[in-house]
């Protein structure tokens, strides 16, 4: 798992699976993290992500819940069509975004 | 003809309830389905709906201490069963703890979720629980329903 912090954001990059036990460590070092560097946005890149439970979704509305009462806020990026539907049905998608990276024209062809 | 009642095959695992075997137990249940033929959403369904049941077996029924998971699952003609089992503390009212959100640990960040993802990745799902005895969720899914079945047609 990769943490990195810019200025006031922190990106979290997800392993291959996000469940109760990976979700333990990612909730310790990113808490740690953002009261250290006063954090106020949260990126979740799910780049490497494949799987991820009601376990992952805790996660992601914990975050939230830290940074909001700061006027922060909880971005997802690189989300599969899995992963969509995941947070969607969970409904975190009323406190979270998805950034859509636009498509290339190479990506259209 | 093939008689679809009959039990195609069957399996029983049992594990530490330790939240690094819930990778353990979702890959073997997708392992064990592959039979079934099943496409890449519906192994992902069956291994959501398995980590969310070992999850709340090991943190709700052991409270984090350390006894033993069973799964047993078997397949019948196209449909693949799922019992997973603990031996811990139960439920005492199973249809407050299947209410969407409804959670017994904020504390854990529980986003009580769990029932919900069952129910939506699962045909049907059933829990049977008694207060100090423990907890068994058995789920069932049918396979391959989503898809065309050219390939039975006569030729």
């Amino acid at each position: 798992m990769k943490y990195e912090v810019q200025e006031n954001c922190l990106t979290i990059y997800l392993p291959g699976d996000v469940d109760h036990h990976q979700a333990e460590e990612i909730r310790q070092e990113a808490d740690r993290l953002i009261e250290r560097n006063h954090i106020r946005y949260v990126i979740f890149d799910f780049a490497g992500t494949n799987f991820m439970d009601s376990s992952g979704i805790g996660v992601i509305m914990g975050r939230y819940r830290k940074v909001y009462m700061l006027g922060g806020e909880v971005w997802a990026v690189h989300v599969n069509e899995r992963m969509k539907k995941i947070l969607i049905m969970s409904g975190v998608t009323k406190i979270m975004q998805i950034y859509e990276e636009e498509k290339t024209n190479a990506e259209y062809m | 003809m093939q008689n679809t009642c009959e039990i195609g095959n069957e399996m029983e695992l049992s594990f530490d309830s330790r939240s690094s075997n819930e990778a353990f137990a979702r890959v073997t249940i997708a392992s064990f389905m592959t039979q079934l033929n099943p496409t890449l959403e519906e192994v992902s369904d069956v291994k959501t709906a398995v980590s969310e049941a070992v999850t709340n077996a090991i943190i709700h029924g052991y409270e984090n201490t350390l006894h033993k998971v069973k799964i047993h699952a078997w397949i019948q003609g196209k449909t693949l069963w799922l019992e997973v089992a603990d031996e811990g503390v139960g439920i005492s009212d199973v249809k407050k703890a299947m209410e969407p959100l409804f959670t017994t640990r904020p504390e854990l960040e529980r986003s009580g979720m769990g029932f919900s993802f069952m129910e939506a990745f699962m045909d049907e799902i059933e829990v049977i629980s008694e207060v100090g005895k423990g907890t068994t969720v058995r789920m069932k899914k049918t396979i391959g329903k989503g898809r065309e079945l050219w390939t039975t047609q006569s030729l």
